[in-house]
This record gives structure tokens, sequence and C-alpha cells, in this order.
């Protein structure tokens, strides 16, 4: 009791301090390399807002889905995140974000004119905006310069049927050793990046119901699988690849549909004599340059923040264009805001130029909860059809109806209205 | 009266512990199981309805679920007995009298049980490679051509079932080591006296003797063994054409992957009930057999 009373005038002036200055602490969720990242931009931040401090809280990006809704269902959101924004439909519908419709009328720290327009669509749930874009990534072609030379073309074709041509070539010269493409069956990125160069969605009413049998993905669908049939991809998963790195620099594939992450991974990994023979080239599509997936990651605020004032500040502070730069520079995650790419360093760099054409034309999934689940079972549809299984019409049907089946829940709850 | 009360009073403390980690999630997940439990409903309870068996029913009458089934059928029926006999061979091996470095054996057998799946599920996956494996560069040796192990649905279970067998042998082989070690020897130099040879001896005395251990070896790796998880998620994930896919991967997916927490809890009550029954008749096996 003696300790606890000579104690007694420390705690006062303590709960005095707290008093004075209404300290902030704003939790602030984020991922992967991202989540070391903003320790360094956080004391500019906090220097700008005396009182506010932020504490960034790192989730592993295999964990961060489950964490996520653990703490909607448990009541214990952070004050924002940082979220794939695939996953913002999903969080919208449990109620769990705070609509920035307001904010952005108010602030013009944040353009949506100066966004490329597919990727700022990701964030729209019906007629809300529910997050901000940070960084952007979408997906396209890495290859081998020299085996395309080789082929004699000097340029990637960019329409289906020429690119179909050329990867025959490729194969013929290598006399079966090579195939013109990597496609692993564990992805099902690049089917969806195909099935986006149409209009005509893959969902229909609402996003209540399946729409993979109209004749759009059908063709886009078939046009994947006659890849496989015709030899000039590989029936295989990156885990059977082991190593995708070695098997490019070796040339057991010239192609390869991926991300932004890959211009480092491949500049640091591959053999330092391949530097110059590999660059980066936007999707073929049906009838030439097309659509691809719009993907990154985005600023979103929970509903149940104390401090939306702070949170906004610091959406805003994260989309001002010298942190973008910045941002940019520490962790090689593309700019959101085309004002970035027009005088930062990342015009400088030529991997990157192929990605600024393609993020024009980037086109949102469409935003539903059911979305992950839907698309592992268009993977697991596009590896039987491949295995000769199915057609690629006969699987666009299944797929329909498995698709219906996961939207039933979804489909009783926007019909009475309960969904926003 | 007292005796009786003093006796609950002991069991006590072990039975409350048992009601709150067993009895209450085991009737929480039965009650799970016939309402719709998702992600809707984790947004508002009011999403939440009560579905019957309809879980159950659907659950029936997903193919996906078959399959599940089949591959875990498989890998227990192919799976158990190998694994049992390995062991057992292992243990006969070392316990023989001519075996030499039994310490060394014991430890280097039963090593492949005490790592991690994770670890050598990498090792195990560059001897399963395809072009560079070892296994297929054996192979080749004997004019086989390569095997894609991993990336062939008719290999994959095979690849999965060899892997796990070497993981799991040495574990068994340490019980039934202790097992064969309490046959008392003079029944060995009584049976020699009677002239009877070395596979006479092992099927009427060791069999006999190790019979109940045995019997609980292999209850243990069969219960083991339908809840194949670990091996097909990350050596395959469940791939390719979902050949490796278990009844508890998909209980997994469904769960954990995309929160259809109702579904997931019809698929561990299906699991349960059957495990239970098949232990049942393994049970009524082994007792029929009895000497």
């Amino acid at each position: 009791m003696k300790r606890f009373l000579a104690l007694a005038p420390l705690l006062v002036l303590l709960s005095a301090c707290r008093g004075e200055h209404q300290d902030i602490e704003l939790r602030f969720w984020a991922m992967g390399r991202e989540s070391e990242i903003l320790e360094q931009l956080m004391p500019a931040f906090e220097r700008e807002h005396p009182g506010v401090h932020v504490r960034v809280e790192q989730l592993p990006w295999t964990a961060a889905h489950a964490k996520l809704l653990t703490a909607v269902a448990g009541d214990s959101t952070p004050d924002l995140c940082q979220l794939g924004n695939t996953w913002v439909a999903e969080l919208a519908d449990l109620g769990a974000l705070k609509a920035l419709d307001g904010d952005l009328s108010r602030s013009d720290a944040v353009p949506a004119t100066d966004y490329f327009p597919g990727i700022w669509r990701t964030n729209q749930i019906g007629t809300r905006q529910y997050g901000v874009p940070w960084y952007v990534d979408t997906r396209l072609l890495f290859y081998r310069k020299d085996i395309l030379a080789a082929a004699g073309y000097a340029s990637v074709p960019t329409d289906w049927a020429g690119f179909k041509v050329m990867l025959a070539k490729i194969r013929a010269q290598s006399h079966g050793e090579r195939y013109g493409i990597l496609l692993p069956l564990n992805e099902y990125e690049p089917i969806l990046a195909l099935a986006l160069q149409s209009e005509t969605p893959v969902l229909k009413e609402q996003g209540t119901r399946g729409n993979f049998s109209n004749p759009d993905f059908v063709a886009a669908f078939s046009y994947y699988i006659s890849l496989f049939d015709d030899a000039l991809a590989p029936p295989v998963t990156n885990s059977q690849i082991s190593n995708v790195w070695n098997e490019f620099a070796r040339g057991y594939f010239a192609f390869y549909i991926t991300g932004p992450w890959n211009i480092g991974e491949f500049r640091r990994r591959l053999p330092p004599a391949l530097a110059g023979h590999w660059g980066t080239a936007p999707l073929p599509g049906p009838h030439g340059p097309d659509a691809s997936i719009a993907g990154g990651a985005s600023l979103a605020v929970f509903k149940r923040t104390q401090h939306p004032a702070e949170a906004w500040a610091l959406v805003e502070y994260l989309s001002r264009p010298a942190v973008q730069e910045r941002f940019y520079a520490l962790t090689g995650d593309l700019p959101a805001r085309r004002s970035v790419w027009e005088t930062g360093s990342v015009k400088d760099d030529p991997m990157t130029a192929a990605f600024r054409e393609q993020l024009e034309r980037v086109r949102p999934a469409p935003a539903v909860a059911e979305w992950e689940e839907i698309m592992t079972e268009l993977r697991l549809m596009a590896e039987h059809v491949v295995r000769h299984e199915l057609t690629p019409a006969e699987g666009a049907a299944e797929l329909d109806r498995r698709a219906d089946r996961m939207l039933a829940k979804r489909r009783e709850l926007v019909h009475a209205g309960r969904l926003p | 009266m007292t005796r009786r009360w003093l006796g609950w009073l002991y069991a006590g403390p072990a039975l409350l512990v048992l009601a709150i980690f067993f009895v209450v999630p085991v009737l929480a997940a039965l009650l799970l199981s016939v309402t719709d439990y998702d992600l809707y409903a984790i947004a508002s309870i009011h999403n939440l309805r009560f579905v019957g068996l309809r879980n159950y029913a659907d659950l029936l009458s997903n193919p996906l679920f078959w399959q599940a089934l089949w591959n875990t059928v498989y890998f227990v029926v192919v799976g158990v007995p190998l694994s049992l006999a390995a062991s057992l061979g292992g243990a006969v091996l070392v316990h023989s009298k001519v075996a030499r470095f039994k310490g060394f054996f014991r430890t280097a057998y039963f090593a492949p049980s005490i790592t991690t799946v994770v670890a050598v599920a990498v090792i195990w996956r560059y001897l399963l490679h395809t072009r560079y494996g070892l296994i297929n560069y054996l192979l080749s040796m004997l004019h086989i051509a390569p095997i894609d192990w991993l990336g062939d649905p008719h290999w994959s279970m095979p690849a999965i079932i060899l892997f796990a067998v070497w993981k799991n042998f040495g574990y068994n082989l340490v019980i039934l080591l202790a097992a064969l070690g309490t046959i008392p020897a003079d029944l060995y130099e009584a049976a020699e006296l009677d002239g009877a040879g070395a596979f006479a001896q092992f099927r009427h005395i060791t069999l006999p003797g190790i019979r109940g251990t045995l019997g609980f070896v292999g209850l243990l790796t069969m219960a083991g063994y339908f809840q194949l998880f670990a091996e097909p998620y990350v050596m395959t994930q469940g791939g390719p054409a979902q050949s490796t896919l278990s009844v508890l991967y998909l209980l997994y997916d469904e769960g954990f992957k995309w929160w259809n927490l109702g579904r997931a809890s019809a698929v561990a009550f299906v699991l349960f009930l059957l495990m239970y029954a098949t232990a049942l008749l393994q049970h009524r096996w082994t007792r029929e057999h009895r000497p």
C-alpha cells in the first residue's frame, strides 16, 4: 500500500500529461514488405500532425485475410488498413469500411482524375468509394528478347492470333526443348486477364449469377486452353517449376505473365549475362492491345475508427505525389497517381513503360465477396479442361453452375435488399 | 456414499477441462453445422439462418466431397498397411540378434518423424522433381521413363503415400520395437528346438506376441491418416486436378479460406463418423482374431 502511495503523484502527473496533449494513436495494418517500409514514412507525418502517433502493425500476406475477417467479427478492426483491392468488396459487404465519398469531395489532395480509371473503379462498391488506390499492379508479359529475335521478331505481336503464331515459331525452332509461354496451372490470373479483355462481365444480375457461358469468355478460355493443346505452354504448376527465374534464364520458356514485383526479382535473380536480353510488353488482345487485371493495394478506413479525421489525413499524406515517389524508390511498388509517372524516377525505368501503357487499359474484376472462391474454381476448371476431361464450353457451363451455387446466399440478400 | 463423491472430486478437474475444451466446442460445432454461418453472418448475425440438414445434403451431393473422400480412403487403405509393414519390417530387423549398431538405426529411423513436414517436403519435392529429381534419375538407370510425380494426377497420390510412409514409419517402429522386447526369448529357443524356421517363428511367436500393440498402432495410424492434410498442403496444394485433396483439406478450404463455417462443421462431423465407424470395425476385427 505504501509503495502504491509513493507512486500516486507520478500517476497524477501522467494523467495530466495525457489530458493536456490529447495524444491520438492511429492503428494502421499493413502487409508484407510495405509494412516494413512504412515505418520510414511515418516520422514526417507525425511531425506535421503533433499529438498523432501512428502504430504500423505488420501482417503477413498469407494470414492477412483471415486476420481481417477475425477483426471484423470481433469488433477489433484498426483505424485504417492496406487492402489488396480485390478484398475491398468483401470488407465493404461486411459493413466494415467507411465510405470515403465525403472526405473525397471535401479534399483536393486526392483528385480521382489523376488515378488510372480501371484501378480507381476497383474501390467503388455500388455507388460509393471505399478506398483510395495506394500502389498499382497488373499482369503482363515478361519475355526473352534474344529468343524473340532468334525467331525473327523485333517486337511482340499485339493480337491473339499473331501472338500464337510467334509462340509456335519459338517452339518449332527449339526442336521441342523450349515452350513459348509459362502459364502455371495454379494461377488463375492469366485466364482472368484474357477474360477481362471483353466488355461482357463474367458475373451477371448484380454479381449474383455466373455468366461464364457467354461467347466472349468461352473464346478467351478456348484461346488459353489451345496454348496447352498445341504444346506452346507446359501443363505444370509453379511448385513443379521449383525456380521460375532459373528456368527463364535457361530458356525453358520465352514468355511469362506476371506482375511488377518481378521487375526487381528478375534483376536480382537472373544471371548478369542476361541483362538487356529480357523485357516487358503489354498483353496481346483479341484484336490488338487490350485490357488486363486492375490489381494493387488501396488504403481503406474502417467504420469503427474513433479518429476518422486523422485517418483520412494519413490517407492524404500517403497519396501525396512526393510521398508516392519516395515509396516507389523504397519498395519498387508502382505509384497509383499518373502525375508521379510523368515526373518521377519510375518514368526512367525502361521496364515500367509497358506497365504505364497497360495500366491505362486495366479493368476491375467483379466486386463480390465470393470472388476469390469463384476464381479458385476457374483455376481448377482450367486444369480439368487442359487435361481434356471437358471441352472449354462444358467447363464454362459447369463454372456457371458452381458460381450460382456459391452466390446463392448473396442472391437472397441482394433480393431482400440487405446488401449495399 | 462419501467414496462415490470422492471419486467425482478426483475426476472433477479433468472432467471440467474435458467439458470446456472438448464437449462444448463439439456441441457448438454441431450447432454450427445446421446453420449457414458464413461471411455474411459475421457481418450481421441477422444473416444467420437455421438450415437443418442442408449442409449435409449439399455435401453429399457435391462431387468434390466424393473425390476428397475417395482420395482419403485411397490414402488410408494403401498407406496404413504400407506404413505398418514398413514399421514392423524395420522393427524386426533392428531387433534381430544379428543386427549391429542398433542405437544408430533406431535413431536414424526415428529421425524423419521428428522433423517438420514443411522442411522435408521441400527436399522431397526436389527428390520427386520430374527433370532433376534423384528418384527419376534412379529409375532412368532401370530404363524407366521419367515420371511426373507431383504433376500427373495418377502419380501424385502414390508420391504423397511414399512421403507419408517415410515420414511416419519410424514412430511406430519404436513402439513395435518395445513390444518385441517383451516377448520372452525362451519361446524362440523352444521353437528353434522344435525345428521352426524364421518365418514360422515370426508367424506363431512374434505376431501373436505383439498383436495388442499392433492393433493399437494400427488404430492410431489409421486415425492419423484419415486426417491427411499437411502432406498435400505443402507438396501439391491438393492438386494436380484435385487428386490429393483430402476430406480435411476440403474442411480447411471451406472453413478457413472461404469462411463457410457451417459447411466446414458438417464436413468435420462426416469425417468424425467415418473414422468412428472404421475404428469400431477395426476393433471388432482385432477382437475376433484374438488367439
